[in-house]
């Protein structure tokens, strides 16, 4: 897809002025993305329910842009980020239900949120900053697996979380006194929950886009790369690699934690079932098979392995049907080997992701690793 | 006192296991530095073509013992090509990209792996035939049965037989010259993509006979059985120091043993705070705090140095 | 890493050719999928057509590790539709077609909800599911928007019914009603003094062990052990040997059969001699082929009367292992029960419309395979009777039915219950 202007924009410096067709791309995007809710329920006629998968795509290139900052630009090999997004879910899940019987707003919870994520940032950071390449990720892993157990079984002998039953009952995202659980009239539109829920999203997506490019060029980006190609030169450079990668660590965290808070309250219902694993690791193959440390890349990759599930799973019957004239597997096995095909071929037809970075390019074609 | 000995007794039975599946992790790893994801869903082929096989093979009358002689043979077969291919069309073409591709790939292969294990042995679980007599011996008033005695025997003795083939034969030193430096290996006329597909085909091989002596422990077999033991291999692998064999040894064998202390003591020590639900938590807290102070693992000596 | 062989294919293009096929592919999905839609919806409306079309959703994890109870659950709902077809059954005066909608939600409750919208999309009549309580809840909230009437066979979870939303039903008795029986059962008809607890922290487990604790201390018994392990363990030797240590009269386990199965082996393996008690989760045939001897003699509980003590029983049995060629796992019969209430409460409406015959499912009065079934105000079962059986041979005994005063009651012969074992 991108693989033509790509390798032509290959040399170009950061810095260059910005070409007039590049402003018409961004304001074609920019119309893209407003209009998408009445593309994909209207038009395409797609349902409320890929407007719902759309949702989740949103808050997975959240999620995928806070890791990518762990990962892509620091170089740090983390199993664990979700636990960031249980933290997020979990404080909105505690601060707006009837669990505890308190309400308070989402403008509250949500930094609130961010900010107690990034704390947990730090504090996995701490202990491991001496830890490299595959005896970090077992120790994220590990820190991941520790916040869902301590969730899941902090219902006794004082109830905190209650447990692995949830907490249900969320009250749903409100922003100056407008609720998004019913429909929202802007400027004489009408817009149903989810495409308001759509736009919020997109919204704060846009926000961590903004904030994620601009701190890829500031002085703090350029230490992550450092710290990332040689943590040991980077040290002689003069660069604080501890704060660094704490910081590294605690921004990653916060945008996990903003995510989390957005989908507890888009829910109604958060259980730490939601927080396994598997989902770490489907956030770092988002993160790695778009292109790591390349926030277009980091996006192309969360939006497409939310879709493709999805897609597969009203592929299933009529491919086959096509293919060999009635159901020979049933869809839903079918449906999960597609997806770990497709994880498979991506990565060996484009190694470096789907949209990687021009210079990492470069430096690959240069040579190896 | 009789408490104690038989949570050792547990923990060291488990950990043997453990150690079983961490050494093909730790094979993997010594020789591409790569995390072979998939493992654990190769054991799990192994348990389930053992399961089929000896069955099978019990339904038309064999006896036991050349039954599960026979599905160990069948599975070890299965799995080293499973391993042989996964190698060949997953990992080898991403040799020299960047690290973290394959990594995904090896995702990919889990999946497909489980899900098309799903498609053939269904979606129920499988009860394991006894392969061994049910006889229980009794150790200072704590009890071990003969199959949990021959799974500790058998890993020490599978340790020890791998040991001999890396320090003491020339495929070994081809091994290991490869695991030090690919490049030079093949300088010095390592066939450097034979000795890594052997590693595959011999890391497969143990994994068949690790599924079927978790299958035999614990009477069951599934298609998802392989995704938590891989991680807790894993997870041992990385305590010892990931790449040493003798530290998967004893990774496996100190989880083992964590676990089974930890399950039995955490409520005593904590003033019954915690209760054994914390046990993953205490385990991963010990390897936290072994990590910490030594950052590559209990007997690892070389730091990876890439992230 | 070796610098040597760097063999891949580096076309850039070449990625970008399965790409657009797979989307390709999935749209022209879409594209077919949605075709019928605008043809079933004016047919669902009570028009003076001939024939309409109903059809139902279903929800459960196809995969995954609860695949096998998903499968399960959805057998259940298809051997209903057959049945509904065969029925030949008449909605306001026009002849019903039933059809099945089967969403995968791998017990994940984001995918719960993604799929209970798709089902709404497609303007289902009703839905029978989720499996989990953790899809089920958030999902819940999707059909009360839509105004769907829901009833689930399997989800455990209070906190279902108690949302407030009238579309939540569920034809399986809630953890309080279970653990109330298991409690009072241990201490009073089995005579245990000490008992320990074991649950697998899913949300049924914790929940029903929860509920038993509190019954066993209202009945005067003592739990003098409370240990936990998770729903994909294997060993359970480390918190078995504490629990030996105790020295119980009995033991509870709350949690399912793939679990309860090698626990009861390891259990006598220790050399304990205390009883097993467990709740529905490992009250199933695949529970006595993993326990293997160990089973002999040990007891669990069941919602709802004995299959064959019902009308219609013993033949759901019959045609369950005939269509499927396999056993009763564990909820099929009350996703069967779940399906005829939507069906029962739409003949009585006259109207497949879930806005017209959502009354009438809460005015439910129903005698299903799995007990005669009628809602509370809030949804739930009303008065649901528990049936407790002995694991005697490879094969359910049933032994009493407990509460609720439906069906069969009382200690009759022995008889083989649900599912007949292997062989």
């Amino acid at each position: 897809m991108a693989a033509a202007p790509a390798s032509a924009a290959g040399r170009a410096p950061v810095s260059a002025p910005i070409p007039a067709r590049v402003w018409v791309a961004y304001a074609g995007l920019a119309l893209l993305l407003a209009l998408l809710p009445w593309l994909v329920g209207g038009v395409l006629g797609l349902g409320n329910a890929w407007l719902r998968t759309l949702n989740f795509a949103v808050l997975y290139v959240m999620l995928a842009l806070g890791l990518n900052i762990v990962v892509g630009f620091a170089g740090l090999l983390d199993l664990g980020y979700i636990a960031f997004y249980a933290v997020g879910a979990y404080m909105y899940a505690l601060l707006a239900s009837p669990h505890f019987g308190l309400h308070l707003p989402a403008w509250a919870i949500l930094p609130a949120g961010a900010a107690l994520a990034g704390l947990f940032g730090v504090i996995l950071g701490a202990p491991t900053l001496r830890l490299r390449g595959d005896y970090l990720a077992i120790v994220t892993l590990g820190f991941g697996e520790i916040v869902r157990i301590f969730l899941n079984n902090l219902n006794a002998p004082v109830n905190i979380t209650n447990g692995p039953q949830g907490v249900s009952g969320i009250d749903p995202l409100a922003f100056f006194g407008v609720s998004l659980a019913k429909p929202v009239v802007v400027a004489g539109i009408t817009l149903l929950p989810l495409a308001a829920t759509y736009y919020v999203f997109l919204l704060l997506a846009l926000g961590v886009v903004f904030v994620t490019l601009r701190l890829e060029n500031s002085r703090i980006g350029r230490a992550w790369v450092a710290i990332r190609e040689d943590e040991v030169a980077a040290k002689a450079c003069g660069i604080d690699t501890r704060n660094i990668k704490l910081l590294a660590f605690a921004m990653g965290a916060s945008f996990g934690g903003v995510a989390g808070g957005l989908f507890a309250g888009f829910q109604a219902f958060v259980s730490p079932e939601s927080f396994s694993l598997m989902e770490s690791v489907m956030v770092l193959c988002m993160v790695v098979l778009g292109g790591m440390g390349h926030i277009p890349g980091v996006i192309l990759g969360a939006v497409l392995l939310s879709l493709l599930p999805e897609a597969f799973r009203y592929a299933a019957v009529p491919v086959q049907k096509y293919l060999f004239g009635h159901v020979v597997v049933d869809p839903e096995s079918l449906r999960m080997l597609l997806f770990g095909l497709a994880l498979i071929l991506v990565m060996l037809y484009r190694p470096a992701g789907l949209w990687p970075s021009p210079l990492r390019k470069r430096e690959l074609k240069r040579s190896g690793p | 006192m009789d408490i104690f000995i038989q949570q050792i007794i547990n923990g060291l039975v488990l950990g043997s296991i453990y150690a079983l599946v961490a050494l093909g992790y730790t094979m993997v790893y010594g020789i591409l530095g790569l995390i072979n994801f998939a493992h654990g869903e190769v054991v799990m082929l192994g348990a389930l073509t053992a399961y089929s096989t000896i069955t099978g093979l019990l339904g038309l009358g064999v006896p036991l013992p050349l039954a599960a002689l026979a599905g160990l043979a069948v599975a070890a077969l299965l799995c080293m090509a499973v391993g042989y291919t996964v190698e060949r069309i997953a990992y080898r073409p991403l040799r020299g990209a960047p690290r973290l591709a394959p990594l995904i790939t090896a995702i990919g292969v889990s999946i497909v792996l489980q899900n098309g294990a799903m498609m053939v042995w269904g979606r129920n679980y499988h009860a394991f035939p006894n392969l061994v007599p049910e006889r229980q011996y009794d150790v200072f008033g704590a009890t071990i049965t003969l199959l949990q005695v021959l799974t500790v025997l058998l890993a020490a003795l599978t340790m020890a037989g791998l040991m001999l083939l890396v320090l003491r034969t020339k495929l070994g030193r081809a091994m290991r010259a490869t695991a030090e430096n690919p490049a030079i290996a093949q300088l010095m006329g390592v066939d450097v993509n034979r000795i890594v597909s052997l590693t595959f085909v011999l890391g497969s091989a143990l994994a068949a006979l690790a599924g079927l002596m978790v299958s035999a422990n614990y009477s069951i077999a599934h298609y998802y059985m392989g995704f938590i033991l891989g991680l807790k291999a894993f997870t041992a692998a990385v305590l010892g120091g990931i790449g040493n064999l003798a530290g998967a040894m004893v990774g496996g064998i100190l989880l083992g043993l964590i676990e089974s202390l930890g399950a039995g003591y955490i409520g005593d020590l904590t003033g019954g705070f915690f209760g054994s639900n914390y046990q993953d938590v205490f385990a991963f807290f010990v390897l936290i705090a072994v990590l910490v102070f030594r950052p590559s693992g209990l007997v690892g000596e070389k730091v990876a140095e890439r992230a | 890493m070796t610098k040597t062989c760097p063999a891949r294919p580096a076309h850039p293009l070449a990625s970008a050719v399965p790409l657009a096929l797979l989307i390709a592919a999935a749209l022209a999905g879409c594209g077919n999928k949605e075709e019928p839609k605008p043809a079933a919806a004016p047919a669902a409306a009570p028009a003076a057509a001939p024939t309409i079309t109903v059809r139902i959703g279903h929800v459960g994890p196809l995969t995954g590790p609860q695949a096998h109870l998903g499968k399960d659950n959805e057998d259940g709902a298809l051997l209903a539709i057959d049945d509904l077809n065969a029925q030949g059954v008449e909605i306001g005066g026009a002849k019903a077609k039933f059809e099945l909608l089967s969403e995968d939600d791998q017990a994940d409750p984001k995918q719960g909800t993604i799929v209970a919208q798709k089902l709404v999309d497609a303007k289902v009549n009703g839905i029978v599911g989720h499996l989990n309580s953790g899809t089920t809840i958030p999902a819940s909230k999707i059909y009360f928007d839509a105004g769907i009437p829901q009833v689930s066979g399997s989800a455990t979870n209070p906190k279902y019914t108690q949302q407030g939303f009238n579309t939540a039903f569920r034809v399986m008795t809630n953890d309080v009603q279970q653990g109330l029986v298991l409690g009072e059962y241990g201490v009073k008809a089995l005579g245990a003094k000490k008992i320990a607890l074991v649950d697998d922290r899913t949300a049924y487990g914790q929940g029903l062990a929860d509920e038993v604790e509190k019954s066993i201390k209202a009945n005067g018994g003592e739990v003098v052990a409370r240990e936990f392990t998770n729903d994909k363990a294997t060993d359970f030797k480390a918190i078995l040997t504490k629990i030996k240590s105790k020295k119980p009269d009995l033991i509870v386990y709350a949690g399912m059969d793939a679990q309860a199965g090698p626990l009861m082996k390891q259990l006598r393996e220790l050399g304990i001699k205390s009883n097993f008690l467990t709740g529905d989760g490992g009250c199933t045939p695949e529970f006595m082929k993993l326990a293997g001897e160990a089973a002999e003699g040990q007891m669990c509980s069941l919602p709802g009367v004995p299959l064959d003590k019902m009308p219609g029983g013993p033949a759901f049995v019959n045609k369950f292992k005939v269509k499927f060629n396999t056993d009763i796992q564990l909820y099929a019969p009350y996703v069967y029960d779940a399906t005829m209430v939507l069906a029962d409460a739409m003949k009585r409406a006259g109207s497949a419309d879930p806005a017209k015959y959502l009354p009438e499912v809460a005015k439910t009065d129903y005698q299903g395979v799995t007990a005669r079934i009628a809602f509370d105000a809030k949804g739930d079962l009303k008065s649901g009777p528990i049936s407790l059986y002995k694991y005697v041979g490879g094969k359910l005994q049933f032994v009493e039915t407990v509460g609720g005063g439906a069906g069969g009651s009382g200690g009759d012969a022995p008889v083989p219950a649900k599912g007949d074992g292997q062989k």
